[in-house]
């Protein structure tokens, strides 16, 4: 802890300047400048993949500015003070799974919204237990001795299990396996034993075939169709036949702005949501698609070194988590749009047209800025 | 602070942290790695693949179809032209509730459930998402008017126009000129498939049939930028279809009107030649059917009741129906027999209503034969028994000659054979000889075979056209031409490659042709001489008739009447009555028209087939008669 202090006190640190004042006001200077330019590559292909549509392009700028503003107010809370609330949040999260399976709305077959009262827009509890859910395994961990006992680990995997349960019984199979990453990233950061990571990993292996039983017949036919798209070229393959194909002629440096003929003539479907990385591929070729990974994995790395060089257990497992999370959703998008996962209902992080995951994943990097930038504990 | 915290240790927790955090940004830079292997094999290494892919997908060569050749009567009429048509097509996958957008529909223009049941079987097959599937074929202009003015609020409903055939005639040329039908997949198959990558139409019969190559025209090409629905974005090149030849037939309009205004709802046949070019005039077989039908779509009820008629629609009498041709074929059985020497012109037998083999039982009756034996022509030469139509006479002249000299004469007028120069799918009728006897009933010829080949009955068969092409070569005195369709083009037609023009009839001498012409003006014109002195047609087409016509009737036994009985058409069912046949052509001296003429079951040469043969006659030459 004093360590830390001596650190902060450097002349380096005090300096004057931008990136000083911005840490005054708790915003990381190279974290928010990678955020920028994703977000601005990313309003640049949105205004291409919409074909120029101004109606969606201004509705993704207001849901980018709500974002950005939870990303500051969530930086302006000390961390202290997140682990303090983070059994209420748990709780209360996990109760609102619970109605949403009770009472919630339908949309496209699985009920994953809650209605709010007084025309407040509709919630999506799930997207609250994707941060939710690390800090609830951080918080029961930061007072007990690390690598966690046997005892400690099963309690850390029911707190995980039964709100990933409830999203996947939503039908939310994607969120559910996301929200359960996020929990055992925690997990895994916290040092559990190789050997048991190895148990487990073989105890999977072996439940393989049970689960695939346990999946619905779409789910199974997305994943045979990642092995041979065109065994179905007009139904469940179209998707990825037409998105390699869109990556694929854009070659190097891409087909230009404006100009992917997959994306234009609506052969590439959920060009601006989902699909968005493939419309890079096609219009910004190589160069586009690398450019989009390189900042990700910036802030990747910056977000490991700011868990790191926290100073508190509770810190570093929820923002080490929040960080691999992130580079999961990024991770599972582009590998999906590619043909190498099966089709999940991922956006790509900070591109993809759609709020709620937007406000979820600014809302992480302001807690790792909170972690980063609050003096002390 | 609890004991429990004593037991954690800050130092190492922090060690096995960055321990665990430089594993995973190991794992995350290898996963990372891996989707730039990925990119990489799909934007360099197999970039072209996917580039081509992508321009397959945007880019589509659409083929063009040529508009259809017309067809024009020798008058300039259109037979046969083309015509726009519009479909109400549906894109499925715009459609959010399709059986209410097919009830709205149903309000706007007819939508029977039939039009149903077939949307819903194309729907059915395997398509491109968002090609439209037709719902209605045929829409009215009115109806396109009400749909144009719905369209925004029908989403998903599109009208496509085409160029069809269309027969302004209706049924009246369906036989003579044809019909087109859908190409179907075994089309696709046989012929060119580039060539018809977008015809959806091809000849089925008749003249479209036999032109099909000519009427067709080249197919043409669009290179089109389209979206992933398959609508056009834009045109980037053309290279527009060929339209198909133009043709002109030998067909009147006006006198195939007139041959089937005559034939009433009978059924028969009419076949009309120019005799000195073989040019087909007109060429009816009653009844017919709307060949329009085929085009826009024909309902199964329809189908079914054009196909199972017992009048048979689709059936071409003209070409196709072969009967026996009764005493129309005793002018070539006189003919034969001048020829042969077996008989002259001054050669009288007695006929005494019945003739009997040497050494046989059987009778064989003339038509004017009665059961007490009363009947008969009396004495009769080659001439009377032409005008009477003696059958005594003839089944006298027949035993004279070897049946396979009669066959081998009769054969140079084209019975037994196909003619025609380019009219499909003629039938060549049947000339018996020995040997067609024993390899088809494995049976000598015996001597009452001939007797019945005497007077066109027995195993002859003819077609009406063939009959016609008798017609014609007696008014040519003996030059035969093979019947036509094709008048004019304006470049020559790959198809049209006529055989070498026919050897004329050897061995009638010119005065016997003469004679022969006359006796078949006896027919006709002969009349006020008295009972049983009148050629037989005479009464009923013969008077006051402005021009010379040379004919001969015939009458067709369906069935075979018993020794000893009479026939008795009350008793005969419609079906089994004898057939009617007329072969005429006029000005006797220099036919400019030659014709037969069929009524299936109709009775009596004369009194049924004659009349029509006068009708279609008058209307060619009266009004050629009266420009005089």
């Amino acid at each position: 802890m004093s360590n830390q202090d001596f650190v902060r006190s450097l002349p380096q640190y005090s300096a004057t300047g931008a990136p000083a004042r911005l840490r005054q006001i708790h915003l990381d200077p190279i974290m928010l400048l990678a955020i920028a330019a994703v977000i601005g590559l990313g309003l640049v292909v949105l205004y291409s993949a919409a074909d120029r549509n101004m109606t969606l392009f201004g509705n993704q700028i207001v849901r980018l500015g709500i974002a950005t503003a939870a990303m500051i107010v969530a930086a302006q809370i000390r961390p202290r003070f997140y682990m303090r609330w983070t059994p209420v949040f748990y709780v209360g999260g996990l109760i609102m799974l619970l109605l949403v399976l009770a009472v919630g709305v339908t949309v496209k077959g699985s009920q994953r919204w809650l209605e709010l009262p007084g025309g407040l827009p509709r919630f999506q509890p799930s997207e609250l237990m994707k941060v939710a859910v690390p800090m609830m395994v951080a918080w029961y961990f930061h007072d007990r001795p690390l690598p966690p006992r046997f005892s400690d680990l099963c309690v850390a995997l029911l707190i995980i299990a039964v709100p990933a349960g409830c999203i996947i019984l939503q039908p939310d199979l994607g969120t559910g396996i996301l929200v359960a990453f996020a929990g055992v990233a925690v997990v895994l950061l916290s040092g559990l034993y190789w050997k048991w990571v190895a148990m487990a990993g073989v105890a999977l292996a072996m439940a393989a075939p049970g689960l695939w039983y346990l999946l619905q017949d779409y789910q199974r036919q997305r994943i045979l169709t990642l092995f041979d798209p065109n065994s179905d070229p007009l139904g469940a393959g179209w998707n990825i036949i037409q998105s390699t194909t869109a990556i694929g002629s854009g070659g190097v440096y891409g087909k230009g702005l404006f100009q992917g003929t997959q994306s234009h003539l609506d052969f590439l479907p959920e060009s601006h949501t989902d699909f968005i990385i493939a419309v890079i591929g096609e219009e910004l070729g190589l160069v586009g698609v690398l450019t989009v990974l390189s900042l990700y994995l910036v802030l990747v790395a910056r977000g490991l070194y700011i868990a790191t060089q926290a100073s508190h257990t509770f810190e570093r497992l929820v923002a080490g988590a929040l960080t691999l999370t992130f580079f999961v959703y990024a991770f599972v998008n582009v590998a999906m749009v590619c043909g190498l996962l099966p089709v999940v209902g991922v956006p790509l992080p900070l591109v993809s047209y759609g709020g709620t995951s937007a406000i979820t994943l600014m809302a992480s990097f302001g807690i790792i800025m909170s972690v980063r930038t609050h003096r002390g504990w | 602070m609890s004991p429990r915290i004593a037991i954690k240790d800050d130092a190492r927790e922090r060690r096995v942290f960055a321990a665990r955090a430089a594993t995973a940004f190991l794992v995350v830079l290898m996963l990372v790695g891996g989707l730039v292997l990925r990119l990489i094999q799909l934007q360099v290494w197999e970039h072209e693949t996917y580039q081509t892919r992508s321009e397959q997908n945007r880019i589509q060569v659409q083929p063009l179809a040529p508009p259809r050749g017309l067809i024009y009567d020798r008058n300039g009429e259109l037979l046969a032209s083309n015509r726009p048509i519009s479909t109400l097509t549906v894109v499925q996958e715009r459609v959010r509730d399709l059986p209410g957008l097919i009830d709205e529909l149903a309000g706007l223009v007819e939508i029977t459930p039939e039009d149903v049941e077939r949307f819903n079987e194309r729907r059915e097959r395997r398509r491109r998402p968002f090609e439209p599937v037709a719902l209605k074929l045929n829409l009215s202009e009115e109806e396109v008017a009400r749909l144009a003015v719905n369209r925004h609020r029908l989403p998903g409903v599109e009208i496509a126009t085409e160029l069809v055939r269309h027969y302004p005639l209706d049924a009246l040329m369906a036989h003579a000129v044809g019909s087109v039908r859908r190409v179907t997949e075994d089309d696709l198959r046989r012929l060119d498939g580039v060539r018809y990558s977008a015809t959806r139409f091809i000849g089925r019969h008749g003249v479209e049939r036999y032109y099909e190559q000519s009427l067709h025209g080249d197919v043409g090409y669009q290179k089109v930028e389209t979206d992933a629905h398959g609508r056009i974005r834009q045109v980037l090149d053309i290279n527009p279809p060929v339209a198909g030849q133009n043709i002109t037939v030998h067909l009147d309009s006006r006198l195939q009107i007139a041959a089937a205004a005559a034939l009433g709802d009978r059924r028969g046949a009419v076949v009309a030649l120019d005799p000195r070019s073989g040019g087909i005039l007109a060429m009816v077989s009653q009844p017919a059917y709307d060949p329009n039908l085929f085009v826009t779509g024909i309902s199964d009820e329809q189908y079914r009741s054009l196909v199972s008629s017992r009048d048979t629609p689709l059936f071409n009498r003209a070409i196709n129906g072969q009967y026996a041709p009764g005493s129309t074929f005793k002018p070539i059985v006189g003919l034969a027999g001048l020829s042969l020497g077996v008989v002259g012109w001054d050669e009288e037998i007695v006929d005494q209503g019945w003739f009997r083999l040497p050494g046989q039982d059987r009778i064989y009756r003339d038509w004017s034969w009665t059961p007490d034996n009363s009947g008969g022509q009396g004495r009769v030469d080659l001439h009377r028994a032409i005008y009477r139509s003696s059958n005594v006479f003839f089944y006298d002249m027949a035993t004279r000659m070897d049946i396979d000299d009669l066959s081998g004469f009769a054969a140079q007028f084209g019975l037994g054979q196909r003619l025609a120069v380019d009219v499909p799918e003629t039938s060549p009728g049947l000339l018996p000889d020995r040997d067609w006897k024993r390899s088809a009933r494995n049976l000598p010829w015996y001597p009452g075979d001939s007797v019945n080949i005497g007077i066109g009955q027995g195993d002859l068969l003819v077609t009406p056209l063939q009959l016609a092409t008798v017609a014609a070569t007696i008014a040519n005195r003996g030059r035969i031409v093979r019947p036509r369709m094709l008048l004019a083009s304006d470049r020559p037609l790959a198809e049209f490659d006529p055989p070498p023009p026919l050897p004329p009839v050897q061995g009638p001498s010119p005065d016997d042709w003469e004679r022969m012409v006359d006796a078949m003006e006896a027919v006709v014109h002969r009349g006020n001489q008295g009972y049983g002195q009148n050629g037989t047609a005479w009464y009923y087409i013969g008077q006051e008739i402005p021009y010379r016509m040379a004919g001969k009737s015939g009458t067709a036994q369906v069935v075979e009447i018993q020794q000893g009985e009479q026939y008795d058409e009350e008793e005969l069912g419609e079906y089994e009555r004898k057939h009617a046949w007329f072969i005429a052509f006029a000005p006797a001296d220099d036919p400019v028209i030659a014709l037969a003429v069929l009524v299936e079951n109709g009775g009596g040469g004369s009194a049924v087939a004659a009349p029509v043969a006068r009708e279609v006659l008058d209307a060619y030459l009266l009004p050629q008669l009266a420009a005089r």
